[in-house]
Formats: structure tokens, C-alpha cells, sequence
């Protein structure tokens, strides 16, 4: 069975716990998503279902993309992607909803972080930078890259400057603190990739 | 409403009187044992006050001897069984952290006038 979903970061709060303690939990929209086509070994090298998500309007899809929507028949979407499952017991066009899920389950999430923009070594990788005053000529530069004879070059994945964020990141281990199949919502303890309305998808966690 | 709004609906308390700093509170917490629950009262002067939706909370000072303690509680915790205000303060101030660099007679505060 698909062991996973697709969904949308509303944002963060809070929530109390029995016992009166405050847990930070983020609420995601999980869902409904409707299975568009079942990859097998077979047919395609490997075994996946691939889902859609999010509604979109039919004119705005243009008919390559139509031909494909036609064949589950429940619309078109905005999101389609692919989980690593067997879909022995799924039938296209079936709907997948956030009910997979229940409290104290531990589960993955993959979003697109928020993007930063060309970093330097202070923000991107946390070096110490020189000191501020006294006349210092190094403020926020990453130092020594590299030693000279030898190896006379510099290794390759050196934390230097580049680009930050807007990355596929994937946290492990968050808790679910409640589902509400009504609202296909769920609350799990922590933060989550990516912006607020930003896409996630959400599996069943492997470490747990 | 958005979703987070609603979420937070339904965890804030509705019965909670109405004070500010400077009053004096009677905190009634609940505290559990092994699997006994019983009241502990905190009773000491509101000093703080911190405005955020579901996140707010209030700072509680009283002296235990010689030495303050203060305690922040949230406003909308289901720990806090019940806030009796006992004596409605007059203050100039919102933040009342000078109270904690006086002591005796100094670090009183005059009842409100009711008019």
C-alpha cells in the first residue's frame, strides 16, 4: 500500500498536552490526493504510485498533460508525484487521505526550504568570521581555504560561499500530534521545510 | 477564519477574569503525583502581562521569605485550574520589573479607587 502523501504547510502553533505542557507543532493539509498511475518492475523498471494533488481548472492544463488526468478521471492537479510502493491494493482514481496517519505515529517530510540566496561561510556553514573592530581587515571572509605544496588544490566539497536554501530537505522522526480526517489536517510536533503553502510530502517515517 | 485561527479557538479558555499588572492573583495549579492530582495556590503580584493569542502568558511574583519567585504561567494552560483576583492594583507601568530591586514597605503597591 502507498505509504505516503502529498500536502501543503498551513504554519505553525501550539498545542497543550495532557499534561499541560506546550507543544510546538506545525499543521499540514494532507491531502486528498487521488492515485493518477501505478508504476510496476514490469512495465517501468520499478514499483511506484503516483498521486495527485490540489485541484487545478482544466483550462489551465494544457492536453498532453489532460491525456494523462483523463485516465484517473477525478480532474486535474497541481502536484503530481510519485511514491516508492507496490500498489497491489490500489485502484486508479482511488483516493488517498490523511486517515493513514494517527497520533504518536512517526513520520518523514520532504519540502523545498525556504530559500536564502548567495550566502557567505558565516550564515551558510557557521565559521566564526575575523573580529569586527580594532582595526581587523577580516570580518566575515572563510579564511585558508587549502594548504600550498601539497595538495596544492583545494578539496572538493569545500564549505565555502554559494547558494542557500531552496533545497529538498527531508526531517525524519516528527510526531504526530493529531488528525482531523474532517479537515484532512494533521499536527506534527516541530518544524517543517519549506514556507508556509509550500508543498510537502509527507510518508510514513523509515526510521521508525 | 484560517485554519490556524480555528486551531487556536478551540484551545483558549473563556472564563478567564479580566486583570493587569499590579493586581494581586491567586493561581490555582494542578499538580500531578504519580497518579494523584491535587491544587498547589501561587499567590503573588501579576507583574507581567504578554499579549500573543495562544501563546500568552503572565508573570506571577511573590516573596517566599526573603527571596522573590516569580512564575510565568500560560494563559490559556489546562494546568491552571482557576486565577482569583484579590486586589486590583494602581500602577504607572506595564512591565512591573522594578518591584524585583525592592523590597518591605517599598515594594508595595496602592489599591485601585473604585469610582
Amino acid at each position: 500500500m502507498i505509504n505516503g502523501l502529498l500536502g501543503k504547510k498551513i504554519g505553525m502553533t501550539q498545542f497543550y498536552a495532557a499534561d499541560g505542557q506546550r507543544i510546538p507543532v506545525t499543521v499540514l493539509e494532507a491531502g486528498p490526493c487521488v492515485v493518477m498511475q501505478k508504476k510496476t518492475v514490469a512495465t517501468d523498471g520499478y514499483d511506484s504510485v503516483q498521486v495527485g494533488f490540489d485541484p487545478k481548472r482544466a483550462e489551465r492544463v494544457n492536453k498532453p498533460e489532460m491525456g494523462h488526468f483523463k485516465k484517473a478521471g477525478k480532474g486535474a492537479f497541481a502536484h503530481v508525484r510519485e511514491f516508492k510502493a507496490q500498489g497491489d491494493d490500489c485502484q486508479i482514481g482511488d483516493q488517498v487521505t490523511c486517515d493513514m496517519f494517527s497520533i504518536g505515529d512517526r513520520i518523514d517530510v520532504t519540502g523545498t526550504s525556504k530559500g536564502k540566496g548567495f550566502q557567505g561561510v558565516m550564515k551558510r556553514w557557521g565559521f566564526s568570521g575575523g573580529r569586527a573592530s580594532h582595526g581587523s581587515m577580516f570580518k566575515r571572509g572563510p579564511g585558508a581555504i587549502g594548504q600550498s605544496a601539497w595538495p596544492s588544490k583545494v578539496f572538493k566539497g569545500k564549505k565555502m560561499a554559494g547558494q542557500m536554501g531552496n533545497e529538498r530537505v527531508t526531517t525524519q522522526n516528527l510526531i504526530v500530534v493529531d488528525v482531523r480526517p474532517a479537515d484532512n489536517l494533521i499536527m506534527v510536533r516541530g518544524a517543517v521545510p519549506g514556507p508556509k503553502n509550500g508543498l510537502v510530502m509527507i510518508r510514513k517515517g523509515i526510521k521508525a | 477564519m484560517n485554519i490556524i485561527d480555528r486551531l487556536e479557538m478551540e484551545q483558549i479558555k473563556k472564563d478567564i477574569p479580566s486583570f493587569k499588572p499590579g493586581d494581586t492573583l491567586k493561581v490555582h495549579v494542578k499538580i500531578t503525583e504519580g497518579d494523584k492530582q491535587r491544587i498547589q495556590v501561587f499567590q503573588g503580584v501579576c507583574i507581567k502581562r504578554f499579549n500573543r493569542g495562544i501563546a500568552s502568558s503572565y508573570t506571577v511574583r511573590k516573596m517566599s521569605g526573603a527571596v522573590g519567585v516569580e512564575r510565568i504561567f500560560p494563559l490559556h494552560s489546562p494546568s491552571v485550574e482557576k486565577i482569583e483576583v484579590l486586589r486590583v492594583g494602581r500602577v504607572r507601568r506595564a512591565k512591573l520589573y522594578y518591584l524585583r530591586n525592592l523590597r518591605g514597605k517599598a515594594a508595595r503597591i496602592p489599591e485601585k479607587r473604585m469610582a
